[in-house]
């Protein structure tokens, strides 16, 4: 009996630790938008996290694109060569990098590497006071470290993806062209033709949204920081498995819509 | 600008940290608020500037509830009202210079050469000219707080909230931080409030002195007046004696969780 009325108060917790999270991650979300329109409008520091965010993180977007071309042309081939069909790897991989790949890989590439940063940043600066020092100064956190990151996010994983594309079929490209014995023109050939403006639109617009997750869980759980340095720890992790958890759920949702509704 | 505490309370989960408590501070007046680490004079200052709203009771400054006004309004007290924090609380991606001088870059639209003007008068006036363009890393923890006193100085307030301004500094910078207070309160007649459980600065400082025990004000008066008190619990803490009503109630708690 003990041990059931346990189990109910935990769930119950966890329960009301989920809609209170939800609960203050909505309030930030409308806060953020309400005041990204609302002027004074500081370009530096949208460009400052736009550097940080986009233009630092290409190395690692560009090795990890480049890396998942050359494996999944690599996987396609051994099926594609018992059916004899080399031919259509090209379009394969364009379509699937360009359509689900290339837009999931960025953003967990950059919610591991930009959001763990932002939630350690804010947390730091939570713990020691700064939030609070902001607030002094008359200055609304939410417009000063918030809007920042969220406006240099949203932009900068289309593009990031749009980069993370080019480079992972240019890695698949190297395979077939150097490796599988298919032709530089005829690859490009099959791949442009594979490839709609659909295909790379839904691929994009989606990136925005999952741009907008990671501001806002990390900017949530660095705002929400208690207890010092491994209350930093703890929220970094939190922020990064969230992160990861909304994006996947987020891209099932994108997907099965374009699938059904616009197909 | 003076300042008016009406029954305030605030909880954290189960935890009452401020309990009805009632304090008047007037204009041009230096009033430190002693007691406990913990006891919840952090959180009282949090409730002057509005970072913490009361769950019961009013903060009126200037006789306008900080709770009620519009975030323009709160903005334009914040700018009269300036704040010192326990831990310098400097923004450590910034030269020293730039925290100096954060609120007049965010809200005043002042020519540079007046700005850098401003920022170097207000470190010289805590006796650090020239190091604004040192990061707030290479400092030490005296220096870090006397930066966050030139920060608050920099836009000229009329109220000054010190957060425990003399702990962990030497003795020689703690005098002079002490002498700062005060000269501050006689040129400036800025209104001061002082958080700090160094009696040795309160006394040197106040014109009144609070004492503040388990979320209420227990004493109020003059420093002679609360030298004097016979109230047990302002005897024990202004003489720091081990023994005494606060550490017996301690441990009458602690036995009643056991």
């Amino acid at each position: 009996m003990k041990v059931l009325t346990r189990f109910f108060i935990s769930f119950g917790q966890q329960i009301f630790s989920f809609l209170y999270f939800v609960g203050g991650i909505t309030s930030l979300a409308l806060q953020t938008f309400y005041l990204t329109f609302l002027p004074p409008y500081k370009k530096d520091r949208i460009f400052d996290q736009a550097k940080k965010a986009g233009f630092d993180s290409l190395p690692i977007v560009a090795l990890i694109a480049m890396f998942i071309g050359i494996i999944f042309a690599l996987q396609i081939a051994y099926f594609m060569q018992r059916m004899g069909s080399e031919i259509y790897i090209a379009s394969l991989v364009a379509l699937a990098l360009v359509r689900e790949l290339g837009p999931v890989i960025t953003a967990l590439v950059v919610a591991g590497r930009v959001g763990a940063a932002i939630t350690a940043e804010l947390g730091s600066m939570q713990v020691t006071e700064q939030i609070d020092a902001l607030e002094t100064l008359a200055t609304n956190p939410v417009k000063y470290l918030v809007v920042p990151r969220f406006v240099a996010l949203s932009l900068m994983l289309p593009l990031l993806t749009l980069y993370a594309d080019i480079i992972g079929i240019f890695g698949s490209y190297l395979i077939c062209v150097y490796k599988l014995g298919i032709s530089s023109s005829m690859y490009i050939h099959i791949t442009f033709d594979a490839l709609l403006y659909k295909d790379i639109f839904t691929g994009l617009i989606k990136t925005v949204f999952f741009g907008m997750i990671i501001a806002f869980v990390s900017c949530y759980e660095g705002f929400n920081v208690e207890g010092g340095a491994e209350g930093v720890g703890q929220a970094t992790t939190r922020s990064v498995v969230t992160s990861f958890i909304l994006i996947i759920m987020c891209d099932c949702f994108f997907t099965a819509m374009f699938y059904f509704v616009f197909p | 600008m003076d300042i008016q505490i009406q029954g305030v309370s605030k909880s954290f989960g189960e935890h009452r940290v401020l309990n009805e408590l009632n304090l008047n501070i007037d204009s041009g007046a230096t009033c430190v608020i002693i007691g406990r680490s913990g006891c919840g004079k952090s959180v009282l200052l949090k409730h002057i500037v509005g970072i913490l709203k009361p769950d019961k009771g009013k903060v009126l400054v200037d006789n306008k509830e900080v709770a009620r006004l519009t975030e323009e309004e709160l903005n334009t007290i914040r700018m009269k009202i300036g704040m010192v924090f326990q831990g310098g609380a400097l923004f450590d991606s910034m030269t020293v210079g730039e925290n100096v001088g954060f609120g007049l870059i965010e809200h005043l639209k002042i020519p540079h050469r007046e700005l850098l003007e401003r920022i170097e008068e207000s470190l010289c006036l805590v006796e650090l000219c020239g190091i604004g363009n040192l990061m707030p890393s290479e400092l030490s923890g005296g220096m870090k707080k006397r930066v966050s006193l030139a920060r608050a100085l920099c836009i000229k307030p009329e109220v000054i909230l010190y957060d425990e301004p003399t702990t962990g500094v030497d003795p020689i910078t703690a005098a002079s931080i002490n002498e700062l207070i005060k000269s501050l309160h006689d040129k400036l007649k800025v209104t001061s409030i002082v958080v700090t459980h160094d009696m040795v600065s309160a006394y040197k400082v106040a014109d009144r002195i609070a004492m503040m025990y388990l979320g209420k004000i227990i004493a109020e008066g003059t420093p002679t007046e609360i030298q004097a008190s016979t109230h047990p619990v302002v005897h024990q803490f202004i003489n720091g004696l081990a023994q005494g009503p606060i550490t017996e109630t301690l441990d009458h708690d602690s036995r009643i969780k056991q």
